[in-house]
């Protein structure tokens, strides 16, 4: 991370990246604590986060479908190879099974970038 | 056995609703303080006896000074803890601590909502969590429906089982006339609802109300002198891991698992002694889950359990008897209405409603998207 990074907090810090078009997440070698959303410290207490580049492969862990008067779309938790949980959606799809497969790609919207993801097909990598 | 030396040291000995249901024309503080007043004359207490003040509303940054004012008070003591809708199940124990330090000899816990008529919209001042907005949950629902799809996919809960929950509750209001959700309701009518968030319909989700809600609460020897049947408290504990549905633990496990207990040890009581449960129904899921939170059932049986009317009128087990959150109140924060419904029929003033031997009920509160859970014992003098 460069010294500019640094200078500001975790979130803030996050959102630069995902501007960047990276989706990266905290991890604490002293622990081996991933964490996620970022923060300045991690469950067990530990403060040495530094930012690796998520996986972006994870497992649908329950998932709702917003249904208003101008249209439908998934709301998601996705727990993440790296055994931490964040809020999402797929967007290609109405819903998905929980259990399923997912890759994460970074969507652009018209209030910026957020992650979101999509299901990995059966037999592919 | 030995018990805590909280136990049985206060009791309520005034209790009050104002504007259930529909309250045109009138504000969150003029219902509050119309509770306020009916509660203390409940007691037989006079409005300046009062120096102890517990607070949360949904529209009052800081409610107990606003209530001071409102009810021109000068308490020695006054505690805003604001857990959400639990946040009254926790005053009782803030209350207990205060009074039984000195700290205050009377305490008003007090609530009071028009979310109904000012807006028809739950209102909350609930601020978004930055790492959940670009997805637009539409919380609470989108919250409590990830929880029930969870549910769902481990237990192999059903849309049905869900539905027994609402026609239980909708069968007890039937037989409270304070109720605002009254009237025959079948499972077709549950499960055709509107689709609100999946597998949540409309009829999942508890209602929106105006209402308001007091109770005034003593050391237990002053309880004595007083007019009314004291409701003694006798235990509570709270537990709470998360504010934002994404970092609670297990969705299918809420902090219930610990604040029950807690609250039961500090009764000195276990489940099958308890004659009446409170549980907060803000949808039909919360129900399923603080029965196997609570030990009611096993985990993952909540589904099972409410299924055949076991829990509405003239089942096995008494639970939200007033027809909860979904059929006979709710104003955005329903905690306080639970220990009404709890006193109503400890005291025996549950008309229609009135549960045979009513000596020990559980209320539990729910805050948040399943994050705080507050559980409260309260029982007549026969279990003292």
């Amino acid at each position: 991370m460069d010294t500019e990074m640094k200078a500001v907090g975790p979130q803030a810090v996050y959102e630069r990246y995902l501007a960047e078009g990276r989706f990266m997440i905290q991890h604490a070698p002293s622990t081996g604590e991933y964490v996620f959303w970022p923060r300045v410290v991690t469950p067990q207490g530990a403060t040495d986060l530094t930012w690796v580049a998520a996986r972006g492969t994870g497992t649908v862990y329950a998932i709702t479908v917003n249904r208003a008067r101008h249209g439908a779309w998934n709301v998601a938790l996705i727990d993440l190879d790296e055994g931490v949980r964040m809020m999402s959606s797929l967007p290609a799809v109405e819903t998905a099974l929980i259990g399923a497969r997912v890759k994460a790609r970074i969507e652009t919207t018209e209030e910026g970038p957020r992650v979101v993801f999509d299901l990995i097909e059966e037999g592919a990598a | 056995m030995s018990h805590h030396n909280l136990r049985g040291k206060t009791a309520i000995v005034g209790m009050a609703t104002a504007g259930v249901g529909e309250a045109p024309g009138f504000s969150a503080m003029e219902l509050l303080g119309q509770a306020a007043v009916a509660a203390v004359a409940d007691a037989g207490l006079k409005l300046q006896d009062i120096d102890g003040v517990f607070a949360a509303t949904s529209s009052h940054a800081f409610p107990t000074m606003s209530v001071v004012e409102y009810l021109g008070l000068k308490p020695k003591f006054f505690d805003g803890t604001n857990v959400g809708g639990s946040s009254f199940e926790m005053h009782l124990l803030q209350a207990t601590l205060a009074l039984e330090a000195g700290l205050c000899d009377v305490a008003l816990i007090c609530y009071g909502s028009n979310q109904r008529t000012a807006g028809g919209r739950l209102v909350s001042m609930s601020e978004p969590q930055w790492h959940e907005t670009a997805y637009k949950p539409r919380h609470p629902i989108t919250a409590y429906a990830l929880a029930t799809s969870r549910h769902m996919a481990q237990f192999g809960t059903t849309r049905e089982q869900l539905a027994d929950v609402a026609l239980a509750a909708r069968g007890w209001a039937n037989l409270n006339p304070e109720a605002f959700a009254r009237g025959p309701l079948t499972k077709d009518q549950v499960l055709s609802a509107r689709m609100i968030s999946d597998p949540l319909t409309a009829a999942d989700c508890c209602l929106v109300t105006d209402g308001a809600a007091a109770c005034i609460l003593v050391r237990a020897d002053r309880a004595r002198d007083l007019p009314g049947k004291p409701v003694y408290f006798l235990g509570a504990g709270g537990a709470n891991y998360h504010r934002s549905i994404v970092a609670m633990p297990d969705l299918t496990t809420t902090a219930a698992a610990e604040s029950g207990p807690r609250a039961m040890q500090m009764a000195g009581v276990t489940q099958s002694d308890l004659d009446l449960v409170m549980l907060y129904d803000a949808f039909t899921i919360n129900t399923i889950l603080f029965l196997e939170d609570l030990g009611l059932c096993p985990k993952g049986e909540g589904g099972r359990f409410v299924e055949g009317g076991r829990i509405a009128p003239g089942g096995e087990l008494a639970v939200n008897t007033n027809g909860g959150g979904l059929s006979c109140v709710h104003p955005g924060m329903y905690g306080l209405f639970l220990i009404a419904e709890a006193v109503a029929q400890i005291r025996g003033d549950a008309g229609a409603r009135q549960i045979a031997e009513c000596h020990l009920a559980l209320c539990h509160g729910n805050g948040g998207t399943l994050s705080s859970q507050c559980t409260a014992i309260l029982g007549s003098e026969a279990v003292l």
